[in-house]
């Protein structure tokens, strides 16, 4: 009877209204298993360009909704992550995993964004020939194959959602306007917008606020860390002032690998970084 | 199929000209038939079927360079092959007419073609079948450039080949194509190529009527292209189109499989291709591996940057001028075409890098910052 019984349960829960079949299930709907409250897992990284290691046995948990700043010389392989990480570069050893179950070695750069990592470059690049709007529609979290763009049409809500991220963006009066003519600082704004709009769980953001006027580099504080607890996202910046306004948590790469590790005061205080960063800074100051 | 309609007619701006443009097209055709068929030969208005055929042929050129826009212009795919896939449409529409001749060829052969019989071949091979058929070879000359780009496509950008080197391989695929197509035993007529056409679908080739009806069908065609292919590029695809051009990067960052974009891109403008090739041919009355060589492809490349690429009425407008100028050229100075040809390329890259549609548009702005002075003036 109780056999029965569990294979009628089988089969009811196999024809559950409110399920979808996962191999029905859309590909970007992919879930991000967070229950160890882990989002990045980066271990043992080693990337050498012509025997010059960029990156070297590099380690890096990040925890979900976390906000995390990388700081770290000129050449210390923030960028060169962030290319792993995103697809761009494939690590010549090592493991990244986004969640517990997305192998993101194994992926290209289009799958990666799919899963919902959003990318920020640190030369704003943006698509200068298009209108800022059809940069931030381009940018939609929507299906992305070929024959389902052709014939999209923007919904209601995708509209809105355009409309909102042009407003948190402040270039409402510009949506028209084709990107190449924003100024650089625009630009960095439609590039965050555009990863806004994506709708991204994991946000890389390198050099934000390069070329920004303080007023606006205090915007992007802001943006930044209201951003962070839903999403998680991790900052690359070099301007010490902005990332004390709001780091919780500081990683110090040299040389490609993570030299310290820990809030802004830790690291002020920390022996290593004294000596490598902070000392050079001290030196020329 | 009311969506695919509704899909149709919500153009955006960037194609306000398009409908003008093939009002105009069709408009002109009608009267050059017309003034064909109705006028009497000593009027001064008659056109002659021999113009009629010339138009015909200039109309095809338009379509190969509509076909390359679509990929340099929009995709910045610069293809110096396509004339590979246009020769392969030909060869598709050359075989149905060569098979429609039957036994009035020279041999008197009830099947083989008379080339066959010259070679000493006993029966047709297998990929001559079924080619007999009008239907049959109308697939065939838009399947086989779009295999044949689907295939070449797929393997070039899966592996991230661009620039200079996928222009290199393309030149090296309509070149590999004219050395086959050249040998005798491929079985498509050697360097002679495929001609003495009698009648297409049994409407007789040499008469007015037929030469008029090609033309405007070609007209037809190309009109639907240019209409189908502005719609694809001002769709959200064609915005992903042109973030591939200018950024492709950054295009795969948020999500695109850009190779894929790319390789549909490709296979559209081959089929393009291959359809203005099967619309030349029975014009024309011939098809051979010349069509293959590389400067031919070279030379559509200059037609689109002298209309203006990245806008398609500018590709046509730019087939049709340098053409005629062609004509005109080579009837005075048969041997100066291609030293003129790269001139013009020479000129208008460092002039007119947008091309004659560029032009008009600086005029047309300088003209409104002129009018808009003199307003505030
Ligand atoms: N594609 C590449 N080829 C060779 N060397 C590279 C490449 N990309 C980065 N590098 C080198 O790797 C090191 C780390 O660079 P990067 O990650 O850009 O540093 P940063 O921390 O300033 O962002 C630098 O010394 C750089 O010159
Ligand atoms: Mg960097």
């Amino acid at each position: 009877m109780n056999a029965i019984d569990q294979s009628l349960q089988s089969l009811r829960d196999t024809f559950r209204r409110d399920l979808v079949w996962p191999f029905l299930a859309p590909e970007h709907a992919a879930k991000v298993d967070v229950s160890n409250q882990m989002i990045l897992y980066v271990e043992g990284l080693n990337l050498s360009f012509d025997g010059f290691k960029a990156l070297n046995d590099l380690n890096l948990y990040v925890k979900d909704g976390e906000l995390r700043c990388l700081i770290g010389a000129n050449g210390a392989g923030k960028t060169t992550l962030m290319d792993v990480i995103t697809g761009k570069s494939k690590p010549d050893s090592g493991s990244v995993f986004f969640g517990q179950t997305h192998n993101l070695l194994s992926k290209d750069e289009a799958d990666i964004a799919q899963l919902g990592i959003g990318r920020k470059f640190q030369k704003p690049t943006v698509f200068e020939e298009q209108s800022v709007f059809d940069n931030l529609e381009l940018s939609l979290k929507t299906d992305k194959r070929v024959i389902q763009t052709l014939f999209s049409r923007l919904s209601p809500s995708e509209i809105d959602r355009i409309d909102e991220v042009l407003k948190i963006i402040g270039l409402n009066d510009q949506r028209f306007m084709k990107a190449g003519a924003l100024s650089h600082g625009q630009k960095q704004w439609l590039e965050i917008g555009m990863l806004l709009v994506s709708d991204p769980r994991l946000l890389l953001i390198d050099e934000p606020v390069a070329g920004m006027t303080a007023q606006e580099t205090e915007r992007t504080a802001e943006l930044l860390t209201s951003l962070a607890g839903e999403r998680t996202v991790i900052v690359v910046e070099h301007d010490m002032e902005f990332v004390r306004s709001i780091a919780r948590t500081v990683t110090v790469l040299h040389q490609g690998s993570v030299l310290a590790e820990g809030t802004m005061d830790q690291i002020q205080n920390n022996k290593d970084v004294i000596e490598v960063y902070l000392g050079e800074e001290a030196v020329e100051a | 199929m009311s969506k695919l309609l509704h899909w149709f007619s919500a153009g955006r701006t960037s194609g306000k000209y398009t409908l003008p443009f093939v009002i105009l097209l069709l408009g002109i055709t009608l009267l050059a038939s017309a003034a064909n068929l109705l006028l009497p030969e000593s009027s001064a208005l008659h056109v002659s079927t021999y113009s009629i055929t010339l138009l015909g042929k200039y109309l095809c050129y338009a379509m190969l360079a509509l076909a390359v826009d679509i990929i340099w212009g929009y995709c910045g795919i610069l293809s110096l092959g396509h004339g590979a896939f246009f020769a392969l449409g030909g060869y598709a529409m050359g075989m149905y007419l060569m098979r429609q001749i039957g036994d009035r060829g020279v041999y008197g052969h009830p099947t083989l073609p008379d080339f066959m019989v010259f070679l000493d071949w006993q029966e047709l091979p297998w990929f001559w079948l079924g080619m007999d058929q009008f239907w049959f070879a109308m697939i065939m000359a838009v399947l086989v450039p779009g295999l044949l780009a689907f295939v070449f496509g797929w393997l070039a950008f899966r592996s991230r080949v661009t620039g200079v080197y996928l222009s290199i391989m393309t030149q090296a695929l309509t070149y590999a194509l004219l050395l086959a197509f050249f040998r005798n035993e491929m079985g498509f007529g050697g360097n002679n190529g495929l001609t003495d056409f009698k009648e297409i679908l049994g409407f007789d080739l040499q008469s007015d009527a037929t030469r008029v009806s090609l033309f405007i069908i070609t007209a037809l065609l190309l009109a639907l292209v240019l209409l189908v292919s502005q719609r694809i590029l001002s769709s959200r695809l064609g915005k992903v189109t042109l973030a591939v051009r200018d950024a492709e990067a950054r295009t795969r960052f948020i999500g695109y499989r850009t190779e894929r974009y790319k390789v549909w891109l490709f296979v559209y403008s081959a089929v393009i291709a291959g359809v203005a090739g099967a619309l030349y041919v029975p014009q024309v009355g011939i098809i051979n591996p010349g069509e293959f060589s590389p400067i031919n492809s070279i030379e559509i490349v200059i037609w689109v940057a002298v209309g203006g690429r990245g806008t398609l009425i500018g590709a046509i407008i730019g087939a049709l001028l340098v053409n005629y100028a062609k004509t005109r050229f080579t009837a005075i100075m048969p041997d100066g075409w291609l030293f003129a040809l790269g001139a013009l390329f020479v000129l208008v890259t460092l002039f007119l890098p947008k091309g004659l549609i560029g032009l008009y548009g600086q005029l047309k702005s300088k003209r409104q910052t002129l009018s808009t002075q003199e307003a505030s003036s």
